[in-house]
């Protein structure tokens, strides 16, 4: 029988059929950060112990500051940190704390320390997990109840998803990159469409991606509503794996990469829904309003609520436009925005700064742009390069590693009524602070932001 | 856990599809420990109050009837976004212990799950026909009845709603997870032998 990639990591990963079907699932991979810090407590007040503290890597995101040099947070903040610390050492778990160059986003050190590979079941208590799909993993967001089950257990009740492929065809264009694909993919899918499905990214258009660019794509499964998303594993995948700190080497390299290689979905195997996009036909995306499905073409105009029949989707199109400040009919591209953010698990690793620093390369930024990279690691490599001089130089904040404006856990937030160019994720009513307002774009289209100080089509900026 | 048997209460409509968790609670009090004073404040905050911290005369919970609410009619997809279970916390630390919806947010539906918080997943038009009943009467009551999977709107119509089996007994005992999972080790222990024999590569020590 024909099986979807899904289907097979799904099959190697079951421990035991529950009652009422349920699955048993064993977890092989378990990212943990500040926020995990209610579960551990639950755990030892239940007189309970991590039972693989192998298999659990922990680092600090979230609350840690990303502002230049080791400025001291708040005394609450601090204590999510030294929560983490404390935990992660009475149970023998490895930590990237303070300090630590491999310290960074959970969700960009997992790839980066070869911690996540494909075929592997990854769970994490953060809903952007399925970034780690990208390389081939089966990988979801839990909540902290689950986070205490798989720290006691090492696995998870869970029903079986639907799955869904999604196929963008052909190259994408000149200015166009993964974050506009998942932009286009969620405009279509609506944010709820792809609830109670694993999702498959497929087709020339991600072949062609890099591992990092599928991450970006991968991240934003959870804003369709999708359990997890996943690329199939191949020479892109193996390449970038070949080395990293936590990668098999030697013979088990050998036949780790040769079990991989039956991993993607077989020829004919059925998928519950299928979806298509055309790579060539999506230009560089925005969102206009409060939900990640509210994409367009920057060269599209803000929506118009009068044009919808549906009364409730109408009165949520008014209350977006309401809280974000926008008239309906008005061009993207005349949107003036006040700040930029650079960063977050969809968009801080090398690939992404790259693209930012060449849109920034010779150019100056009008308002205040902050570049926050994805780990430590990230970080050295841009420097290495000199993308930091290049930042720099156009006027651009370079920061230290960490999830900073896109949630703002730790005090990094945006004004009130301030307008936000983000490479992030959510766009929600107060994401980036109480009463801010952002705009999703790519890390090209963000630095065109920075540098003309509007919503600005990055294509219009080249030559 | 709570268990969940049986609950007749004020019931309040939610009207606007997608609501985020970050809008049930924002990210800043997620550092306060569950069930700490003031911890049903937190819920809708920003939408809920100003920023002096006085009510916001036109959010549906500062209104006199809704008030007393332990049920919330939510549109589609109520509590996407972010995994935070402080989400849930939030909800019923003010006392909500229903959510009834056409579609939950994933992460959500679990995590309510694991707490205590019934989730009802019914037809959108048949939740959207709850809700026009609650705006007509506020402060009207709404039954639901886990044993049977029945909730009675105002109006006295009885809806069926489908929970797995699994889900449903956990909920009705209140049963510790964690303690059913262990009774697992076992087959645990076994998986674990047989899956480092076929990945060993999995090992990271």
């Amino acid at each position: 029988m024909a099986l979807t990639m899904f289907d097979k990591i799904w099959a190697r990963h079951v421990v035991a059929e529950g009652p009422g079907g349920q699955t048993l699932l064993y977890i092989d991979r378990h990212l943990l950060h500040e926020g995990s810090a209610a579960a551990f407590a639950r755990l030892k007040r239940a007189g309970r112990r991590v039972r693989r503290p192998d298999l659990c890597v922990a680092t600090a995101d979230h609350y840690v500051l990303t502002s230049p040099g080791t400025p001291a947070a708040d005394t609450e903040i601090a204590a999510m940190i030294e929560s983490l610390s404390t935990h992660t050492a009475e149970q023998g778990i490895v930590l990237f704390g303070r300090g630590d160059a491999r310290r960074g986003i959970v969700h960009v050190i997992g790839p980066e320390q070869g911690l996540t590979l494909p075929g592997v079941l990854l769970v994490c208590g953060d809903s952007h997990t399925a970034t780690h799909g990208a390389l081939g993993a089966l990988a979801f967001g839990i909540g902290s109840s689950e986070v205490e089950h798989v720290l006691a257990t090492q696995t998870l009740w869970q029903r079986r998803p639907r799955t869904m492929r999604i196929t963008v065809d052909g190259r994408l264009g000149p200015g166009v990159g993964a974050k506009d694909v998942i932009l286009a993919i969620i405009a279509t899918l609506g944010a709820g469409g792809g609830v109670g499905y694993a999702l498959e990214y497929a087709g020339a258009a991600i072949r062609a991606m890099s591992v990092g660019e599928r991450a970006t794509v991968c991240n934003m499964s959870i804003e369709a509503g999708a359990r997890c998303g996943m690329v199939a594993p191949d020479e892109t995948t193996f390449a970038y794996l070949e080395g990293r700190p936590f990668a098999p080497t030697g013979e088990a390299w050998t036949r780790a990469v040769a079990s991989w290689r039956s991993l993607p979905s077989d020829p004919g195997a059925a998928f519950d829904r299928e979806v298509r996009l055309d790579g060539a036909e999506i230009a560089p995306t925005v969102t206009w309003g409060t939900s990640p499905q509210d994409a367009l073409p920057i060269t599209g105009r803000v929506p118009d609520p009068a044009a919808i029949g549906e009364a409730g989707r109408r009165q949520s199109l008014e209350r977006a436009l309401g809280y974000m400040g926008l008239t309906a009919g008005m061009p993207l591209t005349d949107i003036v925005v006040n700040r930029v953010f650079i960063g977050s698990c969809t968009n801080s690793r090398l690939e992404d700064l790259r693209a930012a620093a060449a849109v920034a390369r010779g150019r100056r930024a009008i308002i205040p742009t902050w570049v926050v990279p994805g780990s430590g690691l990230v970080k050295q490599a841009a420097e290495a390069e000199g993308l930091d001089r290049v930042f720099l130089e156009a006027g651009f904040e370079w920061r230290e590693a960490g999830c900073s404006m896109c949630v703002g856990m730790n005090g990094e937030t945006a004004r009130e009524g301030e307008r936000v160019a983000s490479t992030s994720n959510r766009n929600f009513e107060g994401r980036q602070g109480k009463g801010a307002r952002t705009h999703l774009m790519s890390p090209a289209m963000a630095a065109a932001a920075a540098v003309t100080g509007r919503l600005t089509d990055v294509r219009t900026l080249r030559g | 856990m709570q268990a969940f048997t049986r609950l007749t209460g004020v019931a309040v409509p939610i009207d606007l599809p997608n609501i985020d968790t970050d809008r049930v609670i924002p990210a800043r009090f997620l550092r306060k420990p569950q069930g700490s004073a003031g911890y049903d404040r937190y819920l809708f905050h920003d939408v809920r109050f100003d920023a002096d911290g006085s009510e916001k005369a036109e959010f549906v919970l500062n209104q006199a009837p809704y008030r007393p609410a332990t049920i919330v009619v939510a549109a589609e997809n109520f509590g996407c976004g972010s995994s935070r279970e402080a989400a849930v916390w939030a909800l019923m630390a003010y006392g909500i212990r229903v959510v009834i919806a056409p579609s939950l947010g994933d992460i959500f539906h679990q995590n309510s799950l694991k707490n205590g918080l019934l989730p009802v997943l019914l037809p959108t038009d048949v939740v959207a026909g709850m809700r026009g009943q609650l705006h007509a009467r506020p402060g009207a009551t709404i039954t639901a009845d886990l044993e049977t999977q029945t909730v009675t709107a105002p109006d006295g119509a009885a809806h069926h709603f489908e929970i797995e089996p699994f889900a449903k007994q956990m909920l009705l005992t209140g049963q510790d997870e964690i303690a059913l999972t262990l009774g697992y080790e076992t087959q645990i222990r076994e998986f674990e032998a047989r899956h480092r024999a076929d990945m060993p590569w999995l090992t990271t020590r």
